[in-house]
């Protein structure tokens, strides 16, 4: 019956099928966490996000209707070529359904390509691109946790609020970085404020005084890190051995994660406003996730990307029982339908170009004097409705988008 | 305001002096690598990760044991020297009649196991090792503000680089050691403990990374990758100026930093890819490197 409601449904709305019937191929449900397991992405992502898969996993008993859940995970090294030969090879040999969290947005952007021509399911939960869900969209990629439009709005625009009017940037010279640093200057342009100038440097970069002695000479009020992890805790932590806080120059760590602000320590990082899609200590639900995800990762709590896999992936699994089908399209089309309510967002929707809507925090990192110990960071100043935080659907270049 | 090549002066100057800054950590490592090409014929892939636990054992002294910076600037070196000798007697010492290919991986295979026990033990986003309060602050040049950290950083491995130069070209031991690389054969006919001496400058080499760790433990992160980003430029900077040339990878040490530094001010995209540049220009002009000697 199902099988022919859903063909009758495609044919109704005139939607190409893949022919593939409605049913879970080889009786088994294979989920593939790709990330960076070593290199400067890997706490914030790494091991705790195929930690937070297995939770999810093992709540639902393990397996979806008599088909049993399966879980691989792989390093991709921050590196395409190699994200992309794996998961050539997960979905050519081991037969995998969904591929989850791939941070660093060169890497995302390849996977979401292969996921979409291979109608494999596409959970990103660590990448930051926006291209993501506009010129590079995919009927099979959703897009979890937050973006490089959400990071522009909620630190871009409350940095230029409070009087930050011209900006500096450091960006990672690469996909996300360029991503976050455009999406950031049009937020400055549009709230009245100017960008003086700009300096890309190499990913994975140790010393960054060069560039923040270009930022300091520009003059700008302002200077915004378009970079992430590990390359983001060096710029910050030499931005304060260089006095540029104390000469009068703001920094905007448009994307910080709570494992850089532990691996800074509150001394250095107090005071820095960030925009996250989570913290752990925010209400009795996303405390009582934090504590189970901490019991398995020896007391580390969970970043917002963590978090996201973990939802996305519970309504991964959700989306997939409902219709028993692991077809990439046909799983995504049914988290569209459904909304997500729980630890992770209230009301959430999965639009037509795969970007998931839901609430955005602005917070800042509390004084040494503040915090009760280690991981008590953050302050949340505001919450962002999730119809601001992300990108309009107007807005929207994804081909899958109907104006 | 005057321009220097389109851009202000104050900038340029700047620039070359953090170039220098840089240089210095670059001088301190490829000396310790020169001196092991130089005397053991080894190329020692595991340079960067010891370097990395030098940073990583000051790290652990302070925070566990509350012992200040000064003195992690002397146990450090000693515990990275120790560890040294350990892996130079039982390991290391087993493939001099080798080809150079066997040093090399056995090498490169303990930098990824030092790497990786470190990676699973602390994580990689680093940990902090704040500035000691008597080195914090810092002088304002006119031209830009210079920390005083990192002025002693540039003092201290001028001397350390000089001071090993010092050693192996103008005193008796130093011409032991130079003597034993020449022929090992004689040397021991005299009655002097060769492979003693071969254990000590291994020691002595990875000491010196040890100490470039702790120099830079306050300026970076304390990271299990710290030693990876460097060990590669570093390994370019000895084949720029020469394996085995002491003095040669001092000076290539100091002026790549400077390079890399003006590349970061005019073309920053390219700065990670500078040096390699460099060492191709020089192998296809001078293949023996800048400072290098052909061995007979």
């Amino acid at each position: 019956m199902q099988v022919s409601r859903i063909a009758l449904c495609a044919a109704a709305f005139g939607l190409i099928t893949t022919g593939a019937q409605a049913e879970i191929s080889d009786n088994t449900i294979k989920i593939g966490v790709m990330n960076d397991q070593s290199g400067l992405y890997t706490d914030l992502g790494g091991p705790g996000s195929v930690e937070a898969v297995r939770m999810a996993v093992e709540e639902i008993g393990g397996e979806i209707a008599g088909a049993k859940i399966e879980v691989l995970s792989a390093d991709h090294q921050n590196k395409p070529d190699i994200g992309s030969s794996i998961a050539r090879q997960w979905i050519d040999q081991e037969g995998v359904d969904v591929i989850v969290d791939v941070p660093n947005s060169g890497v995302a952007l390849a996977v979401s390509k292969l996921t979409g021509e291979n109608d494999v399911a596409f959970l990103n939960s660590g990448a930051a691109t926006t291209r993501l869900t506009n010129e590079d969209c995919q009927p099979t990629t959703v897009h979890y946790t937050y973006d490089t439009y959400a990071l522009a709005i909620g630190t871009g625009k409350a940095m230029v609020e409070e009087g930050g009017k011209s900006w500096f940037f450091i960006t990672a010279d690469y996909a996300f970085g360029h991503s976050l640093e455009q999406d950031t200057s049009n937020v400055v342009k549009e709230n009245g404020g100017e960008v003086l100038g700009t300096v890309r440097h190499p990913l994975s970069s140790s010393d960054f005084s060069s560039y923040l002695l270009q930022a300091q000479g520009s003059g700008a009020q302002v200077i915004g890190l378009a970079n992430a992890g590990g390359d983001t805790t060096n710029t910050i932590k030499q931005a304060n051995e260089f006095g540029i806080v104390q000469s009068g120059q703001q920094l905007a760590s448009l994307l910080i994660f709570l494992t850089d602000v532990d691996s800074l320590g509150l001394d250095v990082a107090q005071g820095l406003t960030l925009t996250t899609g989570f913290y752990w200590d925010r209400d009795e639900e996303s405390r009582e996730f934090a504590k189970r995800f901490a019991e398995r990762m020896n007391g580390q709590q969970p970043t917002m990307v963590h978090a996201g896999v973990y939802s996305g992936m519970k309504h991964y699994l959700a989306a997939l029982a409902e219709i028993g089908d692991d077809g990439g399209k046909a799983v995504v089309d049914q988290m569209k339908k459904m909304p997500i309510n729980d630890f992770f967002a209230k009301d959430g929707v999965i639009r037509e170009d795969g970007r998931m809507v839901h609430d955005m925090y602005l917070a800042r990192v509390k004084a040494p004097g503040d915090s009760s110990g280690k991981w008590d960071y953050y302050e949340i100043l505001r919450t962002i409705p999730g119809d601001q935080a992300f990108q309009p659907l107007s807005e929207s270049r994804c081909p899958l988008v109907t104006q | 305001m005057t321009e220097l090549l389109g851009i202000p002066p104050q900038l340029l100057f700047g620039q070359l002096l953090l170039g220098l800054i840089n240089g210095s950590f670059y001088a301190v490592l490829s000396l310790g690598l020169a001196v092991i090409f130089g005397m053991l014929n080894v190329i020692n892939f595991a340079h960067g990760a010891l370097y990395m636990t030098g940073a990583f054992v000051a790290w652990l002294l302070l925070s566990y044991l509350g012992i200040p910076y000064w003195a992690a600037l002397v146990l450090a070196p000693l515990v990275v020297g120790l560890l040294g000798i350990l892996l130079e007697r039982t390991m290391l010492s087993r493939l001099y009649k080798l080809d150079h290919l066997y040093g090399l991986l056995l090498t490169f295979g303990l930098a990824l196991i030092i790497e990786g026990l470190f990676r699973n033990a602390y994580g990689v986003s680093g940990q902090p090792y704040p500035i000691p309060s008597w080195l914090q602050g810092g002088f304002n040049l006119g031209f830009m503000f210079l920390p005083v950290y990192r002025g002693w950083v540039v003092l201290a491995s001028i001397v350390i680089c000089f001071g090993t130069w010092f050693l192996i070209e103008r005193t008796r031991l130093g011409s032991y050691l130079r003597a034993a690389v020449e022929n090992p054969q004689l040397v021991r006919a005299f009655g002097i403990n060769v492979p003693l001496m071969m254990t000590l400058t291994y020691g002595g080499a990875v000491a010196l990374a040890g100490f470039a760790g702790v120099l830079a433990a306050p300026i970076y992160q304390v990271n299990p990758l710290m030693g990876q980003q460097m060990i590669i430029v570093v390994f370019a900077i000895v084949v720029i100026g020469g394996l085995g040339s002491i003095m040669g990878s001092i000076v290539t040490g100091l002026g790549v930093g400077v390079i890399e530094g003006l590349a970061k001010t005019f073309y920053p995209e390219g700065s990670a890819t500078v040096v390699f540049v460099l060492m191709a220009i020089v192998l296809l002009l001078r293949p023996h490197g800048l400072f290098g000697r052909t061995r007979t």
